[in-house]
């Protein structure tokens, strides 16, 4: 059975096609142009549909899909708010869409103008001296760091091999900080789950480049030491990263300059409304202090007078880190979206995200523990081990949610709140979305009581039941193979058209 | 103007349900000192204000659409059909994010178990990922991954792979304990001689592109036995579209293809997003970078997809992860699923072809107007030339680009030897007028 989830490859007929092109006028023996042992033997297996299958297939494909668009998203650590159509429009013209990297400036001083006004619109926020809009996502903007703090010791001459990490922190933080060559070592959170001073003062030494934290951290809550923190990092001579993924929670709140941190990374796609895409692409710029500019990733955007243009020197840099400018389509959006909000847009928008968590959260304290019941700022994380009495688990929960209509929160993360769902419901939610969602959760815990065997079988009410994904990792089937008759059927339409 | 659907008081409603007096209540935490006094941001704007702000910005830019573009250089203008963005525009597809709960996403999941089966297909591999971001992180992690595999320390670049892609792989190796020596070129091309003379048992992987920076097509199968021979890893940097033409890397014994996949189905803007693929033999299905896709069932028997070998990536593993790399670069995946869909096998070879096709016409008319190839070597749709004339090279160049012309890229600044050669590019967008507009502008 299927359930209606037919491939594509299993609607294929031999010898459709979905496009066409123009003629060629004169038209070239191949074998002249070409060796014959450099020429394709076997044509690759793809479908051979007509444009209305494509557009069917994936039309019926996006509705099983649960989106902002669609549905409430409360994914912690995400920041799930709606992204506006106005930044996809202009980001889909072809003054933007259709530009070539190599083009001369001459040919692109609306863009670099607007990258070079984003970098300036980062700093206003931020406090930061100086961007790179360079790294793609926001792991590829903590690499972008680590690989700054790398070079900032070493130009200082000093070998230090290690980073410090909260274990509250994004997994990405520990694997960018090996991937950059750096050891590891895991700062325990106190019992208010934040950053431990007496613990941070135990690992500081010389051997250490830099602490990254993240601020508000994975519970929602704002390091209250912050600044005793990066003090006492500097003191050892470390560099204090900010992992920026929470920056909803501080538009225009707190500027992370003024934390003491040197350099931060931005996810546009969180916190500046670009859209994920179902996974990306995103942005990751990284803002860093006036000491540390001249080791961000080159080519950087220069102003003289009036004009812009590319500078891809600097014998300081750590290099590039992406093949031309970064994800320009996705810049683009975030600079329209900070451009619509202005000043006053930012203020309100971290200012509603922040009342938001908070509402929720005193909905969620009547149904279940929340483990750190301070104010919270953009989210909050709750702990489901109470429900464990009935056999219930966070990702029960998480599944039976589905069936009500919300996508579920992030799950066992962070790693220091048991059975723990982490809820972000984000500024562009309305009061009477987070009143349902609230509901449903009371009505879910009271079924985990009455009714435990609703949720070890949900979900129910979408297309498929839970999927095994135990038999998924044990027999890894990950591309569809063409059976013997296609094959042949494949070969026989390849003569055809070669 | 903002996206707060909240009014103020409802917000007010609100705090006094959380039991706070003020918002301020809430900020408890945070030291007053630290507090920002407002941001240094103009104030916001209007929709039609945004408008017109952002069509003052395009009116200084010049798309490749309006000008005579033969740029290539690792980012090619292709058709992209119009279901294409008729499709991925809608919201079900551009707003959701990582895959994690998988009976809610049962879309993007089977979207991208496809796009990994086609991927595989295309390259001729066992296994493709779900995507990274972009050609150049691909080919990163492609050499992270050959010396995280075992004790091997080297790294072996031809000279001839994009020099933003060596620079970016460099970025990624720093503070990593390996060597990346480079492989010069001779006329053009990987030299083997000095490849074979480099092979020594401590090379993780022998990295190279098809077809090369120059254009040129380089000997794959042979640099791809040298490697083996001495155990490392091939490694195959390819540009998709000339797959429906030219040999697949499979087909030639890579053990990792990686590309960048932007060509299939997304426009260029200016170089990124990009679409990294990343594919590899079955031998190193565990040690892939990035998110992978895998058909299941579900409790009732019926197929379903899932994320899938997990234990791979930073959210379990944390620092022992193969990758950092948190998501993939899934909007423009689908627009590759779709694209390739469209295409089918007779779609992307015509267009390979007629990109071929154009190329070679294109060169042979640049001779005629005086330009001499810079090297004699098979070529797919991007090729070096030199300007031999008295005019300086950089003059003939700006010549053209008053005369709305983008020219090829001049490869001086990687390749010394090189000093008057730039490398050009054809795709089936190239028309007989471009063409024209080029002899003419460069005869005048």
């Amino acid at each position: 059975m299927n359930g209606g989830s037919e491939l594509i490859f299993e609607q294929s007929v031999p010898g459709r096609c979905g496009v066409t092109f123009p003629p060629c006028e004169t038209e070239r023996p191949l074998e002249q142009l070409i060796p014959a042992g450099m020429l394709r033997r076997q044509p690759p297996h793809l479908p051979e549909v007509v444009e209305f299958d494509v557009v069917r297939h994936y039309t019926r494909l996006s509705q099983r899909n649960f989106s902002v668009d669609t549905h409430f998203y409360p994914l912690g650590s995400c920041t799930m708010k709606y992204n506006p159509k106005l930044n996809e429009r202009i980001a889909a013209w072809s003054r933007f869409a259709l530009l070539h990297p190599t083009q001369p400036a001459s040919q692109t001083q609306g863009l670099l103008r607007m990258l070079y006004e984003l970098e300036q619109l980062l700093c206003g926020i931020t406090g930061m001296a100086a961007f790179t809009l360079q790294p793609a996502a926001g792991a590829q903007g903590e690499l972008t760091g680590l690989k700054i703090i790398r070079a900032h010791h070493r130009a200082k001459r000093q070998n230090r091999p290690v980073i410090l990490i909260p274990d509250s922190a994004h997994g990405t933080n520990p694997a960018s900080a090996a991937l950059s060559g750096f050891r590891v070592v895991e700062i325990r959170s106190g019992p208010d789950g934040m950053i431990d001073l007496g613990e941070l003062k135990r690992h500081l030494s010389n051997e250490v480049a830099a602490l990254m934290l993240t601020n508000p951290n994975t519970l929602g809550l704002f390091e209250r030491n912050i600044a005793a923190i990066t003090r006492l990092c500097h003191e050892y001579g470390a560099l204090v990263y900010l992992d920026g993924a929470n920056m909803n929670a501080l538009l225009s709140i707190v500027k992370p300059a003024d934390m003491g941190v040197d350099l931060l990374q931005l996810n546009l796609h969180k916190t500046f409304s670009t859209p994920h895409g179902g996974g990306g692409p995103g942005a990751g710029p990284v803002g860093v202090t006036a000491a540390l500019a001249d080791f961000l990733p080159v080519p950087r955007v220069r102003k003289t007078g009036e004009r812009f243009r590319w500078d891809a020197r600097g014998r300081r840099s750590i290099g590039r880190v992406h093949a031309f400018y970064g994800n320009v389509g996705v810049l683009v959006r975030a600079y329209v979206y900070i451009r619509t909000l202005g000043r006053e847009g930012l203020e309100r928008t971290s200012r509603a995200a922040i009342i938001n968590a908070n509402y929720l959260k005193a909905k969620f304290s009547t149904l279940v523990p929340i483990p750190f019941d301070d104010h919270c700022l953009h989210e909050f994380v709750a702990s489901l081990k109470p429900l464990k009495a009935s056999g219930v688990t966070a990702w029960d929960v998480a599944k039976r949610l589905l069936d009500y209509g919300y996508y579920a929160p992030t799950v066992y993360f962070p790693l220091v709140v048991e059975e723990g769902v982490m809820v972000e419901p984000t500024e562009t939610e309305s009061k009477a979305t987070l009143d349902a969602f609230a509901d449903a959760m009371a009505r879910i815990v009271d079924e985990a009581r009455e009714h435990p065997e609703w949720l070890k079988l949900a979900p129910q009410r979408l297309a498929i039941h839970r999927v095994d994904e135990v038999k998924a990792a044990r027999e890894p089937n990950l591309r569809w193979r063409p059976d013997a008759k296609s094959a042949v059927a494949n070969e026989a339409s390849s003569l055809q058209t070669g | 103007m903002d996206y707060v659907p909240n009014t103020e008081a409802q917000l007010a409603e609100m705090l006094r349900t959380i039991g706070a007096r003020s918002f301020e209540d809430l900020l408890s935490n945070i030291p007053a000192d630290m507090r920002a006094r407002g941001l240094d941001v103009p104030s916001g704007l209007s929709e039609p204000e945004v408008l017109a702000l952002a069509e003052s910005l395009a009116a200084g830019n010049r798309s490749v659409r309006e000008l005579s573009s033969f740029a290539g250089f690792g980012a090619y203008h292709h058709f992209i059909p119009t279901a294409v963005d008729a499709i991925a525009s809608r919201g079900e597809w551009l707003t959701p994010y990582t895959p994690y709960q998988a009976e809610a996403s049962q879309g993007t999941l089977q979207m991208i178990y496809e796009f990994q089966t086609m991927i595989s297909e295309l390259l001729q591999m066992d296994v493709a990922n779900a995507s990274l971001y972009d050609g150049a992180s691909s080919f990163a992690e492609a050499g992270v991954l050959a010396l995280r595999a075992g004790a091997r320390t080297r790294l072996l670049v031809s000279d001839t792979v994009h020099p933003h892609y060596r620079e970016v792989l460099a970025t990624y190796l720093s503070g990593f304990a390996c060597t990346v020596q480079t492989i010069p070129h001779v006329n053009g091309v990987t030299d083997l001689e000095a490849l074979a003379a480099a092979m020594k048992d401590d090379v993780a992987a022998v990295m190279l592109q098809q077809p090369n920076v120059f254009g040129c097509l380089e000997p794959m199968e042979q640099a791809g036995e040298l490697a083996h021979r001495a155990g490392a890893l091939f490694v195959a940097n390819v540009y998709p579209i000339s797959l429906g033409l030219l040999q697949p890397p499979g087909a030639y014994g890579a053990d990792i293809a990686v590309a960048e996949g932007r060509c299939l189905g997304s426009p260029l803007t200016a170089g990124g997003p990009g679409l990294g693929l990343f594919a590899a033999s079955q031998e190193l299905l565990r040690r892939l970078p990035g998110r992978l896709v895998g058909c299941t069932t579900d409790h009732a028997g019926q197929r379903g997809f899932t994320l899938t070998l997990q234990t791979r990536e930073q959210h379990i593993r944390r620092e022992k992860a193969t990758s950092n790399v948190c998501t993939n670069a899934g909007w423009l995946c689908l627009r590759a699923t779709i694209f390739l869909s469209l295409l089918g096998p007779a779609g992307l070879r015509r267009m390979a072809e007629l990109s071929l096709q154009n190329a070679h016409e294109l060169r042979e008319r640049m001779r005629e107007v005086g330009f001499e190839p810079s090297f004699d070597q098979p070529f797919f749709n991007e090729w070096t030339m030199r300007w031999p004339r008295e005019e300086h090279a950089g003059r003939l160049l700006r010549r053209l680009e008053r005369a709305g012309i983008v020219s090829g890229v001049p490869l001086a600044e990687w390749y010394p030897m090189q000093e008057r050669d730039a490398v050009w590019c054809a795709t089936e967008q190239t028309t007989r007028e471009q063409m024209d507009r080029l002899c003419r502008a460069v005869r005048a």
